[in-house]
């Protein structure tokens, strides 16, 4: 063997310890993330913590009971307001739309996508908030919706794709009105995969923080109605992290950990539903 | 015996009368609706971002862009600290999750076992739903007081002739530099995800073709993988600068907020996105309100244009006439 055949055979080793080094510093962070969360986290976490709401600054105590049920509410919201505008629009592309009207849609939904989460938070405090003069749940539950729509039809309409062409042909040979088709055959096909793609929409929107920054705004006490500011998790966690006061700074922690975990438990009922239907 | 000349029977199905296909009509029309409201999303955020920021054009003109001065006292306001900021921490994210990336799609398509392959995208899912506002917290109270007390302390005691690593740098560690890294952090996944898809797509008739010529394992990813796929990787990188520049809530913890221009990394800036979420909720009078919309609007308008960018790139290297790149 010469010289330069163990010269390329040595770098092309190299190349690949570097590429091995590349995936461990892609994971570090994760685990670093992990590591602090449990180890921060979890001593931080009591009954106090999902029971009480916030104290004043500067006094020890209280809990985030309020701002968990906020998360939950907006989420709820943004489920109302968002996915039926993103199932209705992904059916449009998948059984009416032409090529070309398609291609501009998804290349909208996309564009949409990319667009930072902020901009909606702007918009919406535009939109509802300076109209109905004063910051509400609502149009916390608004702005996160906008982010879920484009979300939903992209995915939705993947899936309906994948609903085989001779299943709708059966209902048109029935006589079924295309309408009844898509509702009662083709919707019902794809049901998991659906699930699936709101559930995914709703992770993402579970931890958004600046768009309801100045929608939703945030509180220390209960919500009683849509038209009053309401809690949520990420707006506390941020408001506690860069708080002076070092009791915040720990329940900021725990709620980080309480976030995660319901983020977590979305993606994993996600892959659940999905491994289930590999199966089927 | 029934026969066609019976009258009041049809011949044929094409005689039959046409079937009222309202239901059908009124579906379509509402399914069309429901998908045109992404334009209509378009359009209403094109609105409210133009009028708001309205006075504030009218007011300044384009020297608000080059004007560096931020000054809420004498309403004399400029984008550029915050468009410095943001592109700067941009390409620090870029240079550092770039290379991460592509060698990690590298070892997940072409070296890892296959058994790993699965579990190492989950992994890579997991870190793309960890929520901003947690890198944030742990940027804060882990990364920036490490960064600070070792590597940035050692930087500016060796390097602090270089005015890119200048002092004095802050004592808790925030500055453009820490900004950089979290975002980098938090486009690893979307770049390491599309990258993958990108490498997954090359026909392994290039590989196989390489190897058949007696290249090495690194030579057949770079001549017949890397350079076949260079335009989607490209896609790729652009991509995650869409999602760099609008990262909002981590930058906003650890860039210091600071509406100064440094040539120093070490020292505190400020991101479109993040003095939006800083200033817009208390915003003191209408100009600054007004000044905060006009930042929206650069923001949206440059991300809109980095996406559109990465999406015709990624979309490419799936027609079959991007071969001869």
């Amino acid at each position: 063997m010469s010289h330069h055949d163990q010269y390329r055979k040595l770098k092309s080793t190299f190349m690949s310890v570097l590429a091995v080094f590349c995936a461990l510093l892609v994971v570090l962070p994760l685990i670093l993330v992990f590591f602090y969360l449990l180890k921060m986290g979890f001593s931080s976490l009591n009954l106090n913590f999902f029971t009480k709401v916030p104290t004043a600054a500067g006094e020890n105590g209280g809990g985030m009971a309020n701002a968990i049920v906020g998360t939950l509410e907006l989420m709820g919201l943004a489920l109302i307001m968002g996915v039926p505008l993103g199932l209705l629009g992904g059916i449009f592309l998948s059984e009416h739309g032409s090529e070309r009207t398609n291609g501009w849609i998804r290349f909208g939904a996309d564009v949409l996508n990319g667009v930072p989460s902020i901009v909606w938070g702007m918009a919406c405090y535009t939109l509802v908030v300076v109209p109905m003069g004063g910051y509400s749940a609502f149009a916390g539950g608004l702005a996160l919706s906008f982010i879920m729509v484009p979300l939903v039809l992209r995915t939705t309409e993947e899936v309906l794709v994948l609903v085989p062409h001779a299943y709708r042909e059966a209902g048109l040979a029935l006589g079924i009105p295309h309408w009844k088709i898509t509702v009662n055959i083709v919707l019902r096909t794809a049901f998991k995969g659906i699930v699936t793609g709101v559930l995914l929409g709703l992770g993402r929107v579970a931890g958004e923080t600046a768009p309801i920054l100045f929608t939703a705004l945030g509180s220390t006490s209960w919500n009683h109605s849509l038209k009053e500011p309401i809690a949520a998790l990420p707006i506390q966690i941020y408001y506690y992290a860069i708080s002076p006061f070092e009791d915040q700074n720990r329940q900021a922690w725990a709620g980080a950990l309480v976030l995660i975990v319901i983020v977590f438990l979305l993606s994993t009922s996600v892959r659940m539903i999905s491994n289930r239907r590999k199966r089927a | 015996m029934i026969t066609a000349s019976n009258p009041s029977l049809p011949a044929t199905a094409a005689d039959l009368p046409e079937p009222k296909r309202w239901g059908d009509r009124l579906f379509k029309t509402i399914t069309f609706l429901s998908a045109a409201m992404v334009g209509v999303g378009f359009l209403l955020v094109a609105y409210v971002l133009i009028q708001g920021a309205w006075p504030a054009i009218k007011l300044y003109g384009w020297s608000f862009l080059s004007n560096t001065h931020w000054n809420p006292v004498t309403d004399n306001y400029g984008a550029l600290p915050f468009i410095v900021g943001t592109l700067v921490t941009s390409l620090i994210a870029l240079l550092i999750a770039v290379p991460l990336s592509v060698g990690t799609a590298i070892f997940l398509t072409d070296l890892a076992p296959l058994w790993m392959r699965q579990p190492l995208t989950s992994v890579i899912e997991m870190l793309a739903a960890v929520p901003s506002v947690i890198w944030g917290l742990w940027g804060l109270f882990v990364l920036m007081p490490w960064l600070h007390d070792v590597p940035y302390t050692w930087l500016n005691k060796h390097f602090s002739f270089i005015p890119l690593f200048a002092g004095p740098i802050e004592g808790s560690g925030a500055c453009i530099l820490t900004a950089g890294i979290i975002v980098a952090i938090m486009i690893l996944p979307i770049v390491t995800s599309v990258s993958r898809e990108i490498l997954r797509s090359v026909p392994d008739l290039q590989r196989e073709a390489a190897y058949g010529l007696g290249a090495t394992r690194w030579e057949v990813t770079r001549i017949a993988v890397l350079s076949y796929a260079r335009r989607g990787l490209m896609g790729a990188a652009v991509l995650g600068l869409g999602r760099a520049l609008g990262e909002t809530m981590a930058v906003t913890m650890v860039v210091g907020n600071s509406p100064k221009i440094h040539a120093s990394l070490l020292q505190p800036g400020w991101t479109l996105a993040s003095v939006i979420a800083n200033q817009f909720g208390e915003a003191s009078g209408e100009i600054q309100r007004s000044v905060l919309y006009e930042i929206g609007l650069v923001l949206v308008g440059v991300t809109i244009l980095v996406n559109i960018g990465a999406l015709i790139l990624i979309k490419s290297i799936e027609t079959p006439g991007s071969r001869r790149t």
